[in-house]
């Protein structure tokens, strides 16, 4: 024992064999092309428009007008998205805060109370709904929707319009960002809810029935074990219906005025989010519009890229211990 | 050969069915759809002992204990037949509700499984929450229960910790005394300690001994070793293909030394199983 030394940790070596590494190519290929397209779509966007943020700076993304100059040049151009990201954002907040208690119970019901054979046919119903066109969604809601959510409007407006959000200038209660967020919901809530089901049906069955087993109800068994086991799965889920309805163009297009104003007022009759920005203008714009249309289009992109990040992120740190 | 070894257990008390205190089965079949997993079992569990139930893998054991607090039916497609009665009455009857069987007849599983999100203390008391009894002194009730369950010294000052920061043993104590909280008067037990190492064990099986001085222990274990060290009765279960049936039940002694049945014989002494 005169001489003990550790030893070093020997190399060890990876040998692929012919099969294995045809296949890692193809996969590799694969993973890394959606990755640059994803990538290239990124830099496209920001060159195309990087003379409007290089002209405009911060204001692009915190004013609030929306001007083509005149061609004289009287008139200057003046372009600015923020109000349209706040649109954005307030639209889709209504949207998840509608869609969310919905897709929760929806969830729940289909994974724990629903005889099976109406749970499949939802099932199947639900994953239908998911892939129905918004157009569909958005004529449902200027056609159907507007009358009874004028409604709801109303009685919001009058019991909590104190509350400077539920408040309104003008007692006209169509196409008003809660309108629209109710019409984005019922676009989120089929994805939420599957997602939601999903991660509920993981729960491990023995934490269930040990509720059971301690003369705990399903309600019980519910709250202890199955709703804080899959949190982070339905935070995850929520978000990428954020996702969805932050991106979402045609519905909003239909249902929304394009008023470039900051509104906090969800029940006022003006709005619009950046996607229907770009859908509405793009067909006559200038030139100089176009780009300043493109580098909307690459904030909208930053946006919902930072949003499904951070709902991976939140996923991933607290899936629970098994 | 069914009826033979119900009437063979002098396991049972001298007192005839009419005034049974403790659990008893009477012709219980069990099924998961159209499989007949248990055939005809009437067994009799005398309040404050401790029955083993041993046999093969696939002989219905589960499905049995699974049976005795009305866990057999969130199996879909799961039917019972027979009679399974507690002190006298009967607890798949149309007007008992299941939950309060099961907080009379509690359960412990195979696999620790302390809930996850809850601390050492709040699983000991997630029973009383989940059927909402009324008991002001939960200090004392998560003392006294961890103290029965043989884990209050390791962790009294760790009462807040994650429940899933004890090691495997520890979690399937956390268990025992998360069952013992809700004042079951049956504990079942299915194959507590397959999960755990020989330490962890022997911890084990000194509160089951502990325990039957207070409540009915009922416990499926495939390691004849435990069964013998642990049980006064036992009910040997075996199958030929068909559905689980009991073959005889005895004295654990009688079971391991002289039992009625060759088959018995062949089993505990490792022959087959």
């Amino acid at each position: 024992m005169t001489t003990a030394t550790t030893p070093t940790p020997r190399e060890m070596t990876v040998i692929y064999n012919r099969e294995d590494k045809i296949f890692r190519g193809i996969v590799t290929g694969g993973a890394l092309t959606s990755l640059v397209v994803l990538g290239l779509i990124g830099l496209f966007l920001f060159l195309r428009g990087a003379q409007i943020f290089n002209d405009n700076g911060i204001k692009f993304i915190t004013g609030a007008n929306w001007t083509v100059g005149s061609e004289d040049g009287i008139i200057p151009d003046d372009f600015s998205i923020g109000a349209m990201l706040m649109g954005t954002i307030v639209v889709s907040l209504v949207a998840i805060v509608v869609a969310f208690p919905l897709a929760i119970g929806g969830a729940l019901y289909l994974e724990f109370y629903a005889p099976r054979a109406i749970r499949k046919a939802l099932v199947t119903l639900l994953d239908l709904a998911a892939s129905i066109p918004s157009l569909i969604f958005g004529l449902w809601g200027i056609e159907i929707f507007t009358r009874f959510g004028e409604r709801w409007a109303v009685f919001l407006n009058n019991w909590l319009g104190w509350i400077p959000i539920f408040g309104v200038q003008f007692e006209n209660f169509g196409r008003s960002p809660f309108i629209a967020g109710c019409v984005l919901a019922s676009l989120v809530v089929p994805i939420t809810t599957s997602v939601a089901r999903e991660v509920y049906s993981r729960t491990p069955r023995d934490l269930v029935d040990t509720c059971y087993a301690l003369g705990g109800s399903k309600w019980g068994a519910i709250r202890a074990v199955v709703i804080p086991y899959g949190r982070s799965g339905v935070i995850g889920g929520a978000m990428l219906g954020l996702g969805r309805a932050l991106g979402e163009t045609v519905a909003v297009y239909l249902l929304l005025n394009l008023v470039f104003r900051y509104n906090f007022r969800i029940l006022e009759s003006e709005g619009g989010n950046v996607a229907s920005l770009i859908a509405t203008k793009f067909g006559d714009a200038t030139p100089y519009e176009l780009k300043a249309l493109v580098a909307a289009g690459f904030v909208l992109f930053l946006l919902t890229l930072a949003v499904n990040m951070t709902a991976t992120t939140i996923v991933q740190r607290s899936t629970p211990r098994a | 050969m069914t009826t033979s070894a119900t009437s063979t257990s002098s396991a049972q008390s001298t007192t005839e069915s009419a005034s049974f205190v403790g659990l008893e089965t009477r012709g219980a079949h069990a099924w998961f759809g159209k499989h007949h997993a248990l055939s005809d079992v009437s067994l009799k569990f005398p309040n404050r002992t401790v029955t083993g139930l041993i046999g093969p893998s696939g002989c219905g054991k589960s499905t049995f204990i699974r049976l005795l607090n009305r866990m057999h039916e969130f199996i879909p497609g799961a039917a019972m037949a027979g009679e399974v009665l507690h002190n006298g009455s009967d607890i798949y009857a149309p007007s008992v509700d299941a939950a309060v069987v099961r907080l009379k007849i509690g359960m412990v599983f195979q696999k620790p499984n302390p809930f996850p999100a809850m601390s050492i203390r709040e699983n000991v008391l997630a029973g009383i929450k989940l059927a909402h009894l009324k008991k002001p002194n939960h200090d004392e009730i998560v003392e006294a229960c961890l103290m029965r369950a043989g884990l209050w010294k390791e962790v009294k000052d760790r009462l807040d910790a994650s429940g899933g920061s004890l090691s495997g043993g520890q979690q399937q104590r956390l268990c025992i005394a998360r069952s013992l909280a809700v004042e079951p008067e049956v504990l079942l037990m299915d194959e507590p300690c397959s999960a755990l190492d020989p330490g962890s064990t022997l911890r084990i099986e000194e509160t089951i001994k502990e325990l039957a001085a207070k409540i009915t222990v009922i416990i499926v274990t495939h390691n004849m070793q435990q069964a013998s060290r642990v049980s006064d009765f036992c009910a040997f279960f075996l199958t030929d293909g068909g559905p689980g049936y009991l073959v005889e039940a005895d004295a654990t002694r009688k079971i391991f030394t002289n039992p009625a049945d060759s088959r018995t014989a062949d089993y505990v002494q490792g022959k087959f199983g």
